[in-house]
């Protein structure tokens, strides 16, 4: 996992509500490996006809928006299916930050795994900063991890929370697993008074 | 002394091994289940070196990319499904993780298997790279879908970091009326909540209505938690639990029943225990659901008529709407009862056990289908005890498809598929834009609804096919 660095990128609006990751990336490709590259595929059926050709309304297919990097999306983002598939397309085409009043709990989890960072913010805010994007399309966004702000392209600036462990991972490119293993006589003990107390198992 | 405890409560504290300073718990998995869309994750484990941890408390079954139409690897005629179930079979092999595979009479969907084989029990977290694992909660366990990471992380050390989710309570009092099933209880819940309604909690289901729904009731009412946003879905043990596990192939025997009985009924939230949110429905309210959209949260009973845009809270909401039914094919006003279906599904994660296919056979009895149809079971053992009461035979003379067990038309990644623009009474749970297939539309119905579809070849009530039944 790359570290995530501070971003001022263009950042594409997706202004509609329950996003889910079939929509983000369609079932019919999930057999593919992670290293097989997914950006090509990204909100596929939403960004391409069925001939492949780009749908020009799609804002991914809008040159204004074509080098995002931060997406702004409405509620639920990212429900549906934990295929981390979705995170991976997200990703591989260059998104490093989604902003959204609410995510998928799978998703959200999937992309703190990968140098994704989903950013909640406030209702109000989302639509305010989506209202921005479409009315100045191109329009660059802020965000910083470290100081946990996000700075929309009128100058406001938002907060954010984030998991101070998460954001540590982020921060150093690192993922848990590495860390867990670290912890094995923990959770070795653990186990031996767990399985002490449910012998059933 | 603590406090008054929730089911999900106790189940979280007796899990956890380790907590971080800033509030993650490190939680021991007692069951994580595998399946064949799972070989990232097996791939990335082995790209750190590391072997499965506890491959005896790992147990996989290929459902994602199974034929249907025949049994065994040479009925997966496009190879790169074939290669999503032969990698799970070389990992589960060499690491020493048991598998129901095709060539066993206990394979079959995940979620179907887990319980059938008494591997989801009591007071167990129970883990796996699906979605739909919140099933499992229906015994009351607490059990959640992880990513492929997460699924590397449990592998690596039966182990995994959670924020605690929040408590929410959805009681459901009353007695169902007759041809309502725990597949509307569950749409009609989404429904008011929405899809989002439950979104960072675990869900308890609790009242009359539930004590009363069967165990594979549960399993369906649990099934579609995550299409509320919830992390998981539980119901609190009780006599018909334990009925259910009582001489399953894994569940506890003799002197260690015993043990595990006690243990069990300490489980159920305590009478004063607190929840973050609460919502209730009237179980007497509930009529047979039919979806119209493309979010399980467009559901509505089968008596309504298609929405209209124009009554959204707000623009947004009517763009929302807008583009459902234009995906959809649907004009506001029109009443379901008179939109005509292409196809019929019944099978999934959700509705293919064997009470589904009972309750459905009861419906599809001397009547014949009018569209293509098919029946899924969920596991090889449904699919022996459904033929061994002659369900088959039913459902065959009936003009529906009689297939071998697996995910399906649930998601297509199998080539089970909807066709672009057809129009799909489907028992499965999502009716994601093109989640059974590109362009396919979806109305989520329960197993009975279905058939009501399937020979009347539009969407009805049921309830109008039941004299007699």
């Amino acid at each position: 996992m790359e570290p995530f660095a501070p971003l001022h990128a263009i950042a594409a609006p997706l202004a509609m509500p329950n996003i889910d990751t079939d929509q983000i990336i369609p079932a019919r490709f999930i057999w593919r490996k992670r290293n097989d590259g997914w950006a090509h595929l990204l909100f596929n059926d939403l960004r391409f006809n069925d001939e492949g050709s780009p749908k020009p309304q799609f804002v991914l297919n809008r040159l204004e928006f074509r080098d995002a990097r931060i997406l702004v999306a409405e509620r639920n983002f990212g429900c549906g299916s934990s295929r981390e598939h979705a995170v991976w397309s997200l990703y591989d085409y260059g998104f490093r930050a989604v902003i959204a009043p609410s995510f998928g709990d799978i998703f959200l989890n999937n992309s703190l795994q990968n140098g994704l960072l989903p950013i909640v913010l406030p209702a109000a805010a989302v639509e305010t900063l989506i209202a921005r994007l479409e009315r100045v399309p191109g329009s660059r966004i802020g965000v910083n991890l470290a100081d946990q702000q996000v700075a929309g392209p009128d100058g406001a600036s938002y907060g954010f929370e984030i998991d101070p462990f998460r954001k540590q991972c982020l921060l150093a490119g690192t993922d848990e697993v590495g860390f867990t293993i670290g912890l094995r006589p923990e959770i070795e003990a653990f186990e031996q008074a767990y399985e002490r107390r449910v012998s059933w198992l | 002394m603590r406090g008054p405890q929730t089911l999900f409560d106790k189940i979280w504290s007796s899990h956890a091994i380790q907590e971080r300073p800033d509030g993650a718990t490190l939680l021991h998995i007692d069951r994580h289940l595998v399946h064949d869309g799972s070989s990232n994750a097996f791939r990335m484990l082995a790209q750190r070196n590391l072997p499965v941890r506890r491959p005896d408390r790992t147990f996989a079954t290929p459902d994602h990319y199974v034929a249907t139409s025949g049994r065994g690897l040479a009925a997966i005629s496009e190879p790169n499904r074939r290669a999503m179930v032969e990698d799970l079979e070389t990992h589960t092999r060499s690491s020493g993780v048991t598998l129901f595979g095709l060539d066993d009479r206990r394979h079959g969907i995940v979620h179907v298997v887990g319980p059938e084989q008494g591997l989801s029990q009591p007071g167990m977290i129970i883990v796996c790279g699906d979605s739909h694992t919140s099933t499992h909660g229906a015994v009351g366990a607490l059990a959640f879908g992880v990513g492929a990471s997460q699924v590397t992380h449990v592998l690596a050390t039966q182990a995994l970091w959670q924020r605690k989710p929040k408590n929410m309570r959805v009681t459901v009092d009353g007695t169902l009326a007759p041809g309502v099933h725990a597949k509307d209880v569950i749409l009609a819940i989404i429904a008011k909540i929405g899809a989002g309604g439950g979104t960072g909690h675990v869900i308890e289901y609790a009242g009359s209505t539930i004590r009363a729904l069967s165990i594979e009731g549960r399993l369906t009412l649990c099934n579609m938690s995550i299409e509320a946003g919830a992390r998981a879905g539980l119901v609190a043990p009780d006599d018909a639990t334990y009925a259910h596990l009582h001489g399953r192939p894994y569940a506890p025997k003799g002197a260690d029943w015993d043990k595990a009985l006690t243990s069990w009924c300490t489980l159920p939230s305590d009478p004063e225990a607190r929840f973050d949110c609460e919502a209730h429905l009237d179980a007497a309210e509930i009529a047979p659901m039919v979806t119209w959209g493309t979010s399980p949260e467009a559901a509505a009973p089968i008596t309504g008529k298609v929405p209209d845009p124009a009554m959204a809270r707000d623009a947004a909401g009517r763009d929302a709407m807008q583009r459902s039914l234009d995906y959809m094919g649907l004009t506001p006003g029109t009443p379901f009862s008179e939109i005509p279906v292409d196809r019929v599904f019944i099978g999934s994660c959700t509705n293919s056990r064997i009470e589904d296919l009972r309750e459905a056979a009861k419906i599809a009895d001397g009547r014949h289908a009018v569209v293509p149809a098919m029946v899924v079971p969920g596991s090889g053992l449904v699919k022996a005890q459904a033929e061994a009461e002659g369900l088959d035979a039913i459902f065959t003379r009936a003009g529906f498809e009689w297939r071998e067990p697996g995910c399906s038309m649930c998601v297509g990644v199998n080539g089970d598929l909807v066709a672009s623009g057809e129009r799909c009474a489907s028992t499965s749970n999502r009716n994601f834009v093109g989640r059974q297939g590109k362009g396919a539309r979806t109305h989520l119905v329960s197993p009975v609804m279905a058939v009501a579809a399937a020979v009347t070849g539009k969407l009805t009530d049921v309830r109008q096919l039941m004299a007699g039944r």
